[in-house]
């Protein structure tokens, strides 16, 4: 079994579906021919031809709201962005129709559309290619958003989001899309969608974390063993709806939290789950909890985006902050 | 020297004048000597009319919310539906009421959406229709999203969607038409273009001469009709969706029409348009003239039309007691705020559900 990349789990996981589900459509500009700009989708439009991979004329809106029709009417359109800036004009229709769609008729009609976009900073892209922009979609009702961080969680998580019933957007962190390679077996097994994934034990304090920050995170993690601080990894995975369950598990052990993520400060997806803790954790906090964020500043253009971005060495800053209480 | 590389023209049709009658030198479809099928579409016409009277009384006296009135429009909607087959799909906007009731939504399902209760969207038509649609234009790439299934399936199905003059303005009425242009989609567009958006007069969405030639600029075929003359719109839908059915691609239809009432009911038209104006429509809306038609052919009178319009109050009575029953006496139970989010609940909401069954609001409202 050949070990593959983020990207290639990506594809895999499409072959995969497009295979078993005849309804399974990829939709979206430059992938067909030319495979998709990142090439998540090389080599399908030659396997199954130009009617189930679709290059679409340069239209995000079009592509959204085409897909919204297509999903109420029996497809499973998988729709591809360029990048995440340009999954701006697509908020309209996920927002007002994909996400409502079965709630407005009362489960008449449904809207099983997924919403892949490659998505976070540090790749070197020009402008607008480069936000993190999760919480603007984990803010909506009705609307799942996904991310993973590994090959093995790619292809198991874009499974589920093909397969589930309702709208999901899926948010592949263009930064690790080659950084590791994983054994990833083309069985068709799903990961669950609305849980988080406990990367690594711990018992001193939890890490939370999510798509490419889980690459600084780890290495944190492993700093921090070497200072004899035990700390635990937990890879969110689904930020809307958010497993807490497993974060106040794990916190209710270590007494300690840093969200890490690299998408803005403000209404981030971390203050979501800081807010989770203090509703229901409170009394197990050892500390005040803390957040590694990227700024709520404008991601800069490519030669200063690495200070934007969270860094192992932050990371370990704000763990080693919230040790100081004991 | 420059030569000319591209040239268009817009045909106009009208069938049926505002007098009632047919057109001089003009070759009329056989709808236009089909005469009970005329009478069938009357009725249909006046029934929406009564209804949509009812509604905007409703509302008046607090028992229906917002509702935006069809007041004028009866013979383009009702061509609309007519000319469709119940396996094609249909994404309204939010007034074609007519249309919508030739494919067996229910009176009380508009009262219902209109009344508050999402249970009107869950409608008695085609289970694959699409429910109304608030945000502007929207819809048109819903329609073609369809049409591309239908396509991709090779289902010989057509989806026909309705915008406003307003909402030609929108990029996704111009990208559904670039969009059906490139895959040769079973699609109709019709612009209902009933002069005003809201405030916003037709003169201020554009200086083109049509909206249908919109259409022409993404290589589809386009023109106008008259909106007020039942014969001639359903024969333009008839034409539209035998070539989308048949694998010939889309087509844009402009009907031109007069929105009589207010935009809805939250509105007052009062304020930006004159009643000169407004006098002026009426002597060219859809019923009269098709009314004095039939009675020219000996197919309607007096004593029909009394007939008609008792028989439309009391089904549209009925359609009220109907609505106000069900949201007064069956309610939708709190738990439908949740149980409709997702197929599979997330836990966090099976949690707010509780908190919402604990604490019901007192009373309802609209």
């Amino acid at each position: 079994m050949a070990e593959i990349t983020l990207v290639e789990a990506v594809t895999l996981a499409l072959a995969h579906e497009m295979e078993q589900d005849p309804t399974v459509v990829v939709f979206g500009e430059d992938v067909g021919v030319n495979g998709g700009v990142f090439r998540a989708t090389a080599g399908l439009q030659q396997k199954f031809g130009d009617e189930r991979v679709i290059d679409t004329p340069l239209a995000e809106v079009m592509i959204a709201g085409m897909a919204v029709g297509m999903a109420a009417q029996g497809m499973k359109p998988v729709v591809e962005a360029q990048f995440e800036g340009f999954m701006y004009p697509m908020v309209d229709h996920v927002v007002n129709h994909a996400a409502r769609l079965r709630h407005r008729t009362r489960g008449r009609m449904s809207c099983p559309a997924v919403f892949r976009a490659p998505w976070g900073g540090g790749i070197h892209a020009p402008e607008h290619h480069s936000d993190s922009n999760e919480a603007t979609w984990a803010h909506f009702p009705g609307v799942r958003t996904v991310i993973p961080s590994s090959p093995s969680r790619a292809y198991g998580l874009l499974l589920a989001a093909i397969r589930d019933p309702d709208p999901v957007v899926f948010l592949e962190p263009k930064r690790i899309y080659r950084w590791q390679r994983e054994e990833v077996v083309d069985d068709g097994e799903e990961l669950p969608l609305d849980v988080c994934f406990v990367l690594r034990d711990g018992t001193d304090v939890t890490l939370v974390t999510w798509g490419a920050m889980v690459k600084e995170t780890m290495e944190a993690a492993v700093a921090l063993e070497k200072e004899g601080v035990s700390a635990e990894v937990i890879d969110v995975a689904t930020v809307a709806p958010i497993d807490m369950e497993t974060i106040l598990e794990s916190v209710e052990k270590t007494g300690r939290c840093v969200i890490v993520h690299e998408a803005p400060k403000h209404c981030g997806v971390g203050a979501e789950i800081a807010a989770g803790l203090a509703d229901s954790g409170i009394f197990h906090l050892k500390s005040p909890i803390k957040r590694v964020t990227g700024y709520d500043t404008i991601m800069p253009l490519y030669r200063s985006e690495m200070n934007y971005m969270p860094s192992a060495e932050r990371i370990v800053h704000a763990a080693k902050e919230t040790l100081e209480y004991s | 020297m420059a030569a000319t590389i591209a040239s268009f023209k817009v045909d106009y049709f009208q069938f049926l004048d505002a007098e009632g009658r047919l057109v001089d030198g003009v070759q009329v479809p056989a709808l236009a000597r089909d005469v009970k099928q005329l009478v069938g579409l009357y009725r249909l016409m006046t029934l929406t009319r009564v209804f949509d009277k009812k509604a905007v009384a409703l509302q008046r006296t607090g028992k229906l919310g917002t509702y935006a009135s069809c007041l004028g429009h009866e013979a383009a909607h009702v061509a609309i539906g007519s000319a469709m087959r119940d396996e094609d799909c249909f994404a309204p906007m939010y007034r074609e009421y007519a249309a919508q009731f030739y494919r067996g939504v229910k009176m009380s399902d508009v009262l219902m959406y209109w009344g508050g209760d999402e249970r009107g969207n869950d409608f008695s038509g085609p289970k694959h229709d699409f429910p109304w649609c608030v945000p502007i234009a929207t819809q048109c790439l819903h329609a073609a999203g369809a049409a591309m299934a239908y396509k991709l399936h090779g289902q010989p199905r057509v989806a026909v969607t309705v915008v406003g003059d307003g909402g030609s303005s929108k990029g996704d009425f111009l990208e559904a038409i670039n969009a059906a242009s490139a895959w040769k989609l079973p699609l109709v567009l019709v612009i209902v273009n009933n002069q005003w958006a809201i405030s916003v007069p037709r003169g201020k969405q554009n200086t083109a001469r049509t909206l249908a030639q919109k259409g022409i600029a993404g290589g589809l075929p386009s023109i106008q009709v008259d909106g007020n003359d039942l014969i001639a719109s359903r024969w333009a839908m008839d034409k539209a969706i035998a070539a989308a059915r048949e694998g010939r691609g889309a087509s844009v239809i402009e009907m031109v029409t007069y929105r009589l009432s207010d935009h809805t009911t939250a509105d007052d038209a009062r304020r930006y348009r004159e009643q000169d104006e407004v006098d002026s429509a009426w002597k060219n809306e859809p019923l009269l003239r098709l009314r004095k038609y039939l009675v020219d052919q000996g197919a309607w009178d007096q004593v029909k039309e009394e007939e008609l319009l008792a028989e439309c109050a009391e089904r549209v009575q009925g359609a009220v007691d109907e609505y106000l029953d069900r949201v007064n006496n069956d309610p939708q139970p709190i738990d439908a705020m949740f149980d409709y989010m997702f197929k599979n609940l997330p836990h966090h909401l099976e949690e707010q559900r509780e908190i919402a069954r604990r604490f019901p609001a007192k009373g309802g409202s609209h």
